[in-house]
């Protein structure tokens, strides 16, 4: 019974578990939203053995599928199904909310019901985009986790919050606005929400570019691609300790997704035909992006630079599949830039959530995040400063970590199509090292010159326990990456073969 | 067989594990609690390459792979984690365990007034671990997880003391410059991958004939030879971390690491990382002559003008760490002669002597209560009799004067050279010549300066404890015999201590001449005694012993006369301030304008809250259309009708 429930009980039971929080809290006591918040993020994270362990790793079919007729007038379902795709980052969004959970337990002080019934509520959208089989209820679950990161940016966050806020709101609504249009004309065409059924529709060049183009504006937007990135920084800056790590871990992913489900497969010859201009955009991400990062003085808009260039790879993976089979045919390739990019955005999540979570650590004590008030913390608090190093590590792709594994993949893949696109690609290599080094050596290296650094307090157990779980997933993922990949398999199989299939 | 493999086995996890358990366990246990497990899982280690050594090199067993776990699996391409033992590997691990052993136990009492002394253990075994992982690697991706994890561990490690900022910014510089390689390196792999379709070691030596005809063209119109692509690439990787020219900046900043550290790290160990790359895919650059010519001049260049540095340095420290990139360079030069063979030889007798320096140095170092400059040493021989002795042998071995251990290995280098028809042989060969003389001159100098002449301070020196010089006599016996035992399995004999691990094609087997005449250990000794080189050393030392015993005078006349040169040699010949300048400077600069103008002006500003701006201006206007006021409604009203009728009638 439970399974064929399962992926709406992971939807729902934190919409639920926010209400019940939202009841029990009050200010007087915010010790009871914190126990109930764990426990439904724990919970959520328990739901997820069973879906793993009766996922069917051989098949590219939907697995755990739900579908109810929602609004039948207009032939809208309630469809749900999880595929080798959604599986990881359906894992992902329950471990980064139980992450977001256990940091806030000691870090907000203010409306703490209200701050971790927004997350839980968060999680459960996010499921809920990450399973949807049907076009519009996608599009709801898209749109309404906009609600919860607005409030809570413009709720908790730091000084120009409602700057920040607007801007996140605005950007992020404008490309969806677009990518409705184009749904509603795939609605048209092909008589059904389905998503699957998007997959058989034929349609002329000439209609599939723009239908790209739709989808690109509010996929780019997401994830972020140059040049569109620019209110990933502030949002970042002025989110709170959570908003940072749900932004960073699970928003941007919906970017990446959203190629991977919409884009590649249903208009692969508007792809097939931009893929070279998809690419430099990656390439600016990468490259760009990283020089960006090099002088940021702030560490959280340093992280969030880094982020845009790490979402490079991952959009330069997705669309290199193109260029591979144009310039060498090697279908294995083209299979591993696209399984590279999957593995990319799962390394993402963890290795910039654990960055962001580490930051809003020392932000709580200090109430700064310029790099220039901090020097010497690891004399002061030398187990964070030996687990902030390690994701410092994951995060310059070091080789034994999360963040080396997908663009090894993605690098592997693509020198033989083409030399020059590969070298630009891995100056990564040096850049990421260059700008994450330096940040970890002027705030972790160094004599303490300021007071307020030698009177730092060493990381508490709960605390200490979040960090223990990121480590051990960057390094589980980085020494162990076919656990990952016998997931990835059979999808990434179908996808490629559903993005290099002609549609005219 | 079995007890073999969990020697193997044995030999990867003991410093493993013992590394995390010295760094975890310091927290709570007394710290010689950390020394102690750190130094038992070394020796367990030592003895596990020892069984090895026996087992597989003199008894003859086959070489053989230990499998681990798959890494993954992407379709037809599967990356095993599986290590190599072969007759290459396992010297190199009993060099590397050797070492290590000797310089856990010196840092007891190097490091003992030193708080954070678990750590230090700790950082040691887990570089162990991954010096061993990149040796014992059977392919290419295994071999990049121990090469990042010894650049890894040298960061922390030269780091170590990272309150101190000049600490924290070399080790900062030590792990970027050496990301710049591993870039190249990366991409070497990438080609191997596209070329071979594995990474593993035997698969790709197996389908080198295939491959070697196909070209590619990275600039239009201009085939390359794939392998000489990818061997080169492969080399600029090794270039990183064995410190060569351009790319060696980061080796003398190094120092600013504990002295143990550097005689393990960036003498014995580490910086050799790249010449056991090179001889380990001897039958890959052997395809490749353009590759072999390359590697020979950045070599031969590296040898004699790294000397040169050597000669000018105050600090006994960078003396020596200018002494290593030299000697590095001579390794290089060996591997480009393709005698890959002479090149391990002086590979593992500069382990024992380099470690041999740079723990006397540390030794020296202790004794004068942390200083470092020579002009405040001097007339310590009387002082620290066992340090004087152990710095003695292996100056002389570092002067390659017979019988030494450097005089077999670094004869052997000039040998193959001197034979090699390689283009650029002679530019090659008389730099190695040329460097014979400098090396005796900078390392002599130290000696003197150190331990002869007046004492310049009055600091109270006295010998240091025996759990540092112990080390010392351990490394300075092999550094004089191992040179007269090794000779004839390493080199000569056919199917000697290297088996089969190495590959040579008949012409470029500069090492003929040697093997075929050779006239036997002692012979040898003799016949050097009228040769150029020995020759060379011995004025090298004449001149030392000159200039800063009998004259003392000279050096500074010397200097006053070649200002230009001499002003080149102390700026380094000015690598630091054009990479300060151009990469450091110049791409802030740069970055700094993507930031504020084109991300901050041109996208932020003009394109994001400019189209704000711009609706809003918009909404402004529209909003003075409905004022409300119905005489304006009126009046556009009239006025539109009017236009109305004017339009209707005239057209």
């Amino acid at each position: 019974m439970l399974q064929h429930a399962l992926l709406s009980s992971l939807i729902w039971l934190p919409m639920l578990g926010a209400v019940v929080c939202l009841m029990v809290s009050s200010d007087t006591s915010p010790n009871r939203a914190r126990i109930i918040a764990v426990i439904i993020a724990l919970m959520s994270l328990a739901l997820c053995v069973p879906l793993v362990s009766h996922f069917n790793t051989v098949g590219y079919q939907m697995q755990y599928t739900e579908n109810h007729a929602w609004i039948p007038a207009y032939g809208i379902h309630y469809a749900l199904g999880l595929d080798g795709l959604s599986l990881p980052l359906v894992i992902i969004t329950c471990f980064t909310t139980l992450v977001v959970v256990l940091a806030a337990c000691t870090s907000v002080k203010r409306k703490v019901g209200q701050y971790m019934a927004t997350f839980l509520i968060m999680q459960g959208l996010v499921v809920g985009v990450f399973v949807a089989t049907d076009a519009i209820l996608f599009y709801v679950f898209w749109e309404a986790m906009l609600i919860p990161m607005y409030l809570s940016i413009g709720i908790w966050g730091s000084a120009n919050r409602s700057y920040a806020s607007i801007k996140f709101f605005l950007y992020t609504f404008f490309g969806s606005a677009l990518m409705l249009a184009v749904i509603l004309y795939l609605r048209l065409k092909s008589g059904s929400f389905a998503i699957a059924d998007f997959y058989a529709l034929k349609m002329s060049m000439d209609v599939q570019i723009w239908v790209f183009i739709g989808f690109l504006l509010s996929f780019m937007v997401k994830v972020p691609m140059w040049p569109t990135h620019t209110w990933l920084p502030d949002a970042h800056t002025e989110a709170p300790a959570g908003g940072s790590v749900v932004l960073a871990a699970l928003m941007l992913k919906l970017g990446a997704y959203g190629f991977l489900r919409f884009s590649l497969p249903i208009v692969p010859d508007a792809c097939d035909k931009l893929a070279l201009f998809m690419v430099v955009l990656s390439l600016i991400s990468i490259i760009y992006i990283s020089f960006v990062t090099l002088v940021q003085q702030d560490m959280k808009r340093l992280i969030a630079y880094s982020s845009i260039g790490h979402m490079g790879f991952v959009t330069l993976g997705c669309f290199m599949i193109y260029i591979i089979m144009h310039n060498t045919q090697s279908y294995q390739n083209a299979y591993l830039a696209i399984e590279g990019a999957m593995v990319q955005i799962i390394a993402h999540s963890f290795g910039a959530g654990a960055m962001f979570v580490g930051i809003g650590i020392l932000y709580d004590q200090m109430h700064t995040r310029l790099m220039k008030d901090f020097s010497g913390i690891a004399k002061t608090m030398p187990l964070f400063a030996a687990l902030y190093l390690l994701f410092c590590l994951s995060n310059l792709g070091l080789p034994g970590t999360a963040g080396f594994v997908g663009e090894f993949m993605i690098i592997l893949a693509m020198f033989h199509s083409s030399f020059w696109i590969t070298a630009l690609a891995s100056t990564a290599v040096i850049l990421t090292a260059a700008y994450t080094l330096w940040m970890y050596k002027r705030v972790f290296f160094g004599p303490i010159t300021n007071p307020e650094v030698a009177n730092l307090k060493e990381i508490g157990p709960i605390e200490t326990i979040n960090l223990l779980l990121l480590a051990g997933a960057l390094l589980f993922l980085g020494l162990f990456p076919q656990a990952e990949l016998q997931f990835l398999t059979a999808t990434a199989d179908h996808l490629l073969h559903l993005s290099l299939l002609s549609k005219l | 067989m079995n007890h073999l493999i969990i020697a193997t086995r044995l030999l990867l996890l003991a410093p493993l594990i013992t590394g995390l358990f010295a760094g975890i366990g310091g927290h709570f246990l007394p710290k010689i609690f950390s020394q102690l497990v750190a130094i038992a899982g070394i020796l367990v280690a030592f003895i596990a390459s020892l069984i090895l050594f026996n087992g597989v090199i003199l008894d003859h067993a086959a070489s053989f792979s230990v499998h681990y776990y798959t890494w993954a699996i992407s379709q037809d391409f599967t990356i095993p984690i599986d290590v190599l033992i072969d007759h290459l590997s396992i010297l190199m691990v009993t060099v590397v365990t050797f070492v290590s052993l000797l310089v856990h136990i010196y840092s007891i009492g190097y490091m003992r007034d030193d708080a954070s002394n678990p750590r230090f253990f700790c950082y040691m075994a887990l570089f162990t671990f991954a010096m061993l992982t990149l040796v014992l690697a059977n392919n290419f991706l295994l071999l990049f997880f121990g090469w990042e994890g010894v650049g890894l561990m040298s960061y922390l490690l030269i780091g170590f003391w990272f309150h101190k900022n000049s600490a924290a910014e070399a080790s900062l510089k030590a792990f970027i410059i050496n990301r710049v390689s591993d870039c190249a390196f990366f991409l070497g792999i990438a080609a191997v991958y596209t070329y071979f379709h594995s990474v593993d070691f035997a698969v790709v030596f197996a389908h080198l004939n295939e491959i070697a005809p196909l070209t590619l063209s990275i600039f239009p119109n201009q085939p390359w030879s794939v392998i000489t692509i990818i061997g080169i690439l492969l080399f600029i990787g090794a270039m990183g971390k064995s410190a060569q020219v351009p790319l060696h900046v980061w080796l003398p900043e190094s120092m600013e690491g504990p002295t143990p550290i550097s005689a393990l790290i960036h003498a014995a160990t580490m910086v050799t990382a790249g010449i056991y790359l090179i001889a380990r895919l001897s039958p890959l650059y052997e395809y490749s002559p353009t590759a072999l010519t390359f590697i020979l001049i950045i070599g031969s260049t590296q040898a004699l003008f790294m000397g040169l540095l050597g000669i000018v340095q105050w600090d006994i420290k960078r003396v020596i760490a200018y002494s290593t990139l030299s000697q590095l360079g001579y390794m290089v030069a060996g591997l480009g002669a393709s005698a890959f063979s002479a090149s391990l030889f002086h590979l593992f007798t500069h382990a024992c002597f380099k470690a041999l320096l740079f723990l006397a140095a540390g030794a020296i170092i202790i004794a004068m209560h942390h200083e470092q400059d020579m002009r405040k040493m001097g007339g310590l021989a009387r002082k620290m009799p066992i340090t004087y002795l152990c710095f003695l042998i292996g100056a002389l071995t570092l002067a390659a004067i017979p019988p030494t251990a450097g005089f077999f290995s670094k004869d052997s280098i000039l040998d193959a050279v001197a034979q090699t028809t390689l283009p650029g042989a002679h530019y090659a060969y008389a730099c190695l010549l040329l460097g014979v003389f400098v090396t005796a001159l900078y390392i002599f100098r130290a000696f003197f300066l150190v331990f002869h002449g007046k004492p310049a301070t009055r600091q109270a020196t006295h010998e240091v404890s025996s759990v540092m010089w112990w080390p010392l006599i351990a490394l300075a016996i092999p550094s004089l015999i191992i040179g007269v035992l090794c000779i004839k399995p390493l080199l000569i004999e056919p199917n000697g201590w290297l088996g089969q691990s190495l590959l040579v094609f008949g012409p470029y087997n500069s090492l003929n001449e040697l093997i075929t005449h050779f006239p036997g250990i002692w012979p040898m000794v003799f016949n050097a005694l009228t040769s150029l080189p020995f020759w060379l050393g011995i004025s090298g030392i004449v001149v030392a012993w000159l200039s800063y015993v009998i004259y003392p005078s000279i050096p500074a006349k010397c200097a006053k006369i070649s200002m230009g040169l001499y002003q080149s040699l102390v700026h380094e010949y000015g690598f630091n301030a054009f990479n300060n300048l151009i990469f450091v400077r110049g791409s802030i600069k740069m970055s700094q304008f993507f930031a504020s103008d084109i991300d901050g002006k041109v996208i932020d500003s003009f394109m994001v809250n400019g189209s704000g701006r711009l609706i809003n201006r918009l909404s402004n206007l529209a909003c003075k259309l409905q004022s409300g006021y119905l005489y304006q409604y009126a009046l556009v009203m009239i006025l539109s009708l009017f236009a109305f009728i004017v339009w209707q009638v005239l057209l």
